[in-house]
């Protein structure tokens, strides 16, 4: 009775300091944080998270624009805040009160700029690329040796062809594949122009009997479980197929590539929403994710590059040497990064996307 | 309620007469009150939200929160109404709309016929069996409902897959050597709706067929007719409404299904769900994607009407 008596105090307590440090309601991308970030977090500051998660930007993006989601942080990529921006959905980053904020890269930060002006509504959370994943063995056997990561896996109706019967995933994201598209057309990936538009949807439509399905996160069981050998995806996505691949133990062997002809860069961003309950415990948990160790083990976890350059020392040699999540200088130079696009461009866009995808 | 239909809830309640009094002095007796609840929860959950959804499909979208323009603004004691009728416009311009209605009732409707087909005899089966057996086979259509929808429909990913059940079981008799490719057609969206919406088609059917008169079957074939031609002639007929009942319950929610297509089907199955999906998130029009529903609200109306009309006959028979 008296040990109920003392677990019930120290519960009180517990519960008591809870309260008092408050809490966090996160929102953000599935499979993105180490398996103890937030438990650590919650350990260190004695704020109780409360964690969802979600698999694509246009989600997100429809929660913002509703308003009142209750979230605290969101990490949207750099494009999507940068038209949510727009639309005032976001507070200011107070960065005085972030005291790790010195750690990034500021190339990066100038990158970011392009998009998110003086970095004033988003902090970068991790980067990634749009590239080629594939099952080694299944697509050396089909396709010449100069053809395997490069984006004729996909692009080149002959080689597609040769690809199809083991299985081609495409992400169903118009802009994340028509910018390639555009890319490997020698166009500026960013064109608005209705001309170049028609030429990349001609093009897709010309691989389009080879492509088994769109999709934006299936392709990581499929890859790994060898019923699809060969995607256009998410760096980190395809890296982690590749681990849950040699964990099962069937002889799947999978890689990443950023195709030599140069891909799309993408960054996702903190952001804290303008009407956030608890904005000061979003700035509390942005700083801790800006420690050093504590992103380190993120990456060392999800296969993504962060922007942060004193966590590279913590990040281990198999990750820091891989080009698909590092890339060295050479390919680094051949990425582009995405714009937001104007309303009636996406249209377009959406409408030629189901074009492709339906034939109507 | 039919045993004393005119007590009101006077008589139940403790204390109640005093209540009771109240009531029906607001007008609100025991029918007015059994009518009351229904039509709040469709005032609540049916014509606001539809009244909502209309306004925002004569609004324009912009870049804001929430993403679109005002309807109507008070300014300075003057009330400016905007209403933009382009969006049903826009509708007529590009054929995909229309191609993607059609599929959906296209598809909805074979979904249907195929329910149908299997549902009845399911059903009639069950109103024919012993009396004591009939819960335990109702209990077995009913049953799959308490495992998650989304997890059934999952469940169909793992036969159907390249490397999944059915493919692995037919290489290993060797009656193949290439698996079929099932999933991502519209076979698999077919299967995915056929199983989902069964019970909603047997449920209806096996209520209407147990009531059905043996003595009519006997007339029948005292008369000479042959099983067949009562079954064609008597059975049949008398089923109509059950019939008419179970397949609006399975085509209705079939044609907005967003859910089955998008696991199931392949990139190529268009359904208006699917377009719904695109306007609202890949374009953020929140008008042109309330306005599509509106249509899609009316494409439904004429089969709903058609079951109320079915179910008013069918009260009126017994």
């Amino acid at each position: 009775m008296k040990n109920l008596a003392i677990t019930c105090s120290a519960l009180a307590l517990t519960a008591g300091a809870a309260l008092a440090e408050g809490e966090l309601n996160v929102y953000h991308w599935s499979d993105y944080v180490a398996e103890d970030t937030i438990a650590n977090f919650e350990a260190a500051t004695g704020i109780k998270v409360n964690y969802d998660v979600y698999d694509s930007n246009e989600v997100l993006e429809a929660k913002m624009l509703t308003g009142s989601s209750g979230y605290d942080v969101v990490v949207p990529s750099v494009e999507f805040l940068a038209r949510q921006a727009q639309a005032g959905v976001y507070a200011e980053i107070d960065k005085a009160a972030l005291s790790n904020y010195g750690n990034l890269d500021p190339k990066i930060l100038e990158i970011i700029a392009v998009n998110d002006p003086d970095n004033t509504y988003g902090v970068p959370y991790m980067m990634y690329t749009v590239g080629l994943g594939y099952n080694i063995d299944e697509v050396s056997s089909r396709i010449d040796a100069d053809k395997i990561g490069s984006w004729d896996m996909v692009f080149d109706p002959e080689t597609a062809a040769k690809l199809a019967d083991c299985g081609i995933a495409v992400l169903d994201s118009p802009s994340e594949i028509m910018a390639p598209a555009l890319h490997y057309l020698g166009l500026d990936p960013n064109s608005e122009d209705s001309g170049d538009l028609k030429q990349a949807t001609e093009l897709l439509l010309s691989v389009r009997p080879h492509i088994r399905y769109f999709h934006s996160s299936q392709y990581i069981n499929d890859l790994a479980n060898g019923d699809i050998c060969v995607t256009v995806g998410y760096s980190g996505d395809v890296l982690q197929a590749r681990d849950r691949a040699s964990e099962a133990g069937q002889g799947i062997n999978l890689t990443y590539a950023i195709p030599a002809e140069g891909g799309q860069v993408g960054f996702d961003m903190m952001a804290i929403p303008d009407d956030a309950p608890n904005p000061e415990n979003a700035l509390k948990f942005i700083n801790f994710i800006l420690e050093p160790k504590i992103v380190a083990d993120i990456t060392n976890y999800v296969y993504y590059a962060n922007p942060n350059t004193a966590a590279t020392e913590f990040v281990i040699d198999d990750v820091k040497n891989d080009p698909g999540i590092y890339p060295p200088d050479a390919i680094r130079a051949k990425l582009f990064s995405v714009k937001p696009h104007s309303s009636r461009y996406d249209r377009s866009l959406t409408r030629a996307w189901t074009t492709i995808k339906t034939g109507k | 309620m039919s045993a004393a239909p005119d007590t009101g809830p006077s008589s139940r309640l403790p204390g109640g007469p005093m209540i009771g009094r109240v009531l029906e002095r607001l007008g609100l007796g025991g029918r007015g009150l059994v009518i009351a609840i229904p039509t709040l929860w469709l005032l609540l959950f049916f014509l606001i939200p539809f009244l909502v959804v209309a306004k925002i499909s004569l609004s324009e979208a912009a870049i804001a929160r929430p993403p679109y323009l005002p309807v109507w603004e008070w300014v300075d004691g003057v009330l400016s109404v905007n209403l933009n009728f382009g969006n049903y416009l826009f509708l007529l311009e590009d054929p995909l709309y229309l191609s993607a209605y059609i599929e959906s009732i296209k598809i909805a409707g074979i979904s249907t016929f195929i329910a149908l087909l299997i549902g009845y005899p399911m059903a009639y089966l069950i109103a024919r069996s012993p009396e004591n057996q009939r819960n335990l086979l109702l209990m077995l259509v009913v049953l799959p409902f308490w495992t998650s929808f989304l997890l059934r429909v999952y469940a169909w990913i793992g036969f159907l897959k390249a490397n999944g059940i059915i493919n692995n079981f037919l290489m290993w008799t060797g009656i193949i050597d290439e698996p079929l490719i099932m999933l991502q057609t519209d076979f698999a969206v077919y299967i995915g709706i056929v199983y989902s919406y069964l019970p909603f088609m047997i449920l209806p059917l096996y209520a209407n067929l147990v009531k059905l008169d043996q003595s009519y079957l006997e007339a029948s074939a005292d008369l000479g007719a042959r099983p067949a031609t009562t079954f064609l002639t008597v059975t049949l007929p008398l089923s109509a409404s059950g019939i008419i009942a179970g397949c609006m319950l399975v085509f209705i929610p079939a044609v907005g299904e967003f859910v089955i297509p998008a696991l199931l089907g392949g990139p190529d199955t268009l359904m208006i769900g699917r377009v719904l999906w695109d306007e609202f998130f890949s374009n953020r029009d929140w008008p042109i994607a309330s306005a599509v529903a509106i249509v899609m609200l009316f494409v439904l109306v004429i089969p709903i009407m058609l079951l109320r009309k079915a179910q008013s006959a069918d009260e009126g028979a017994s």
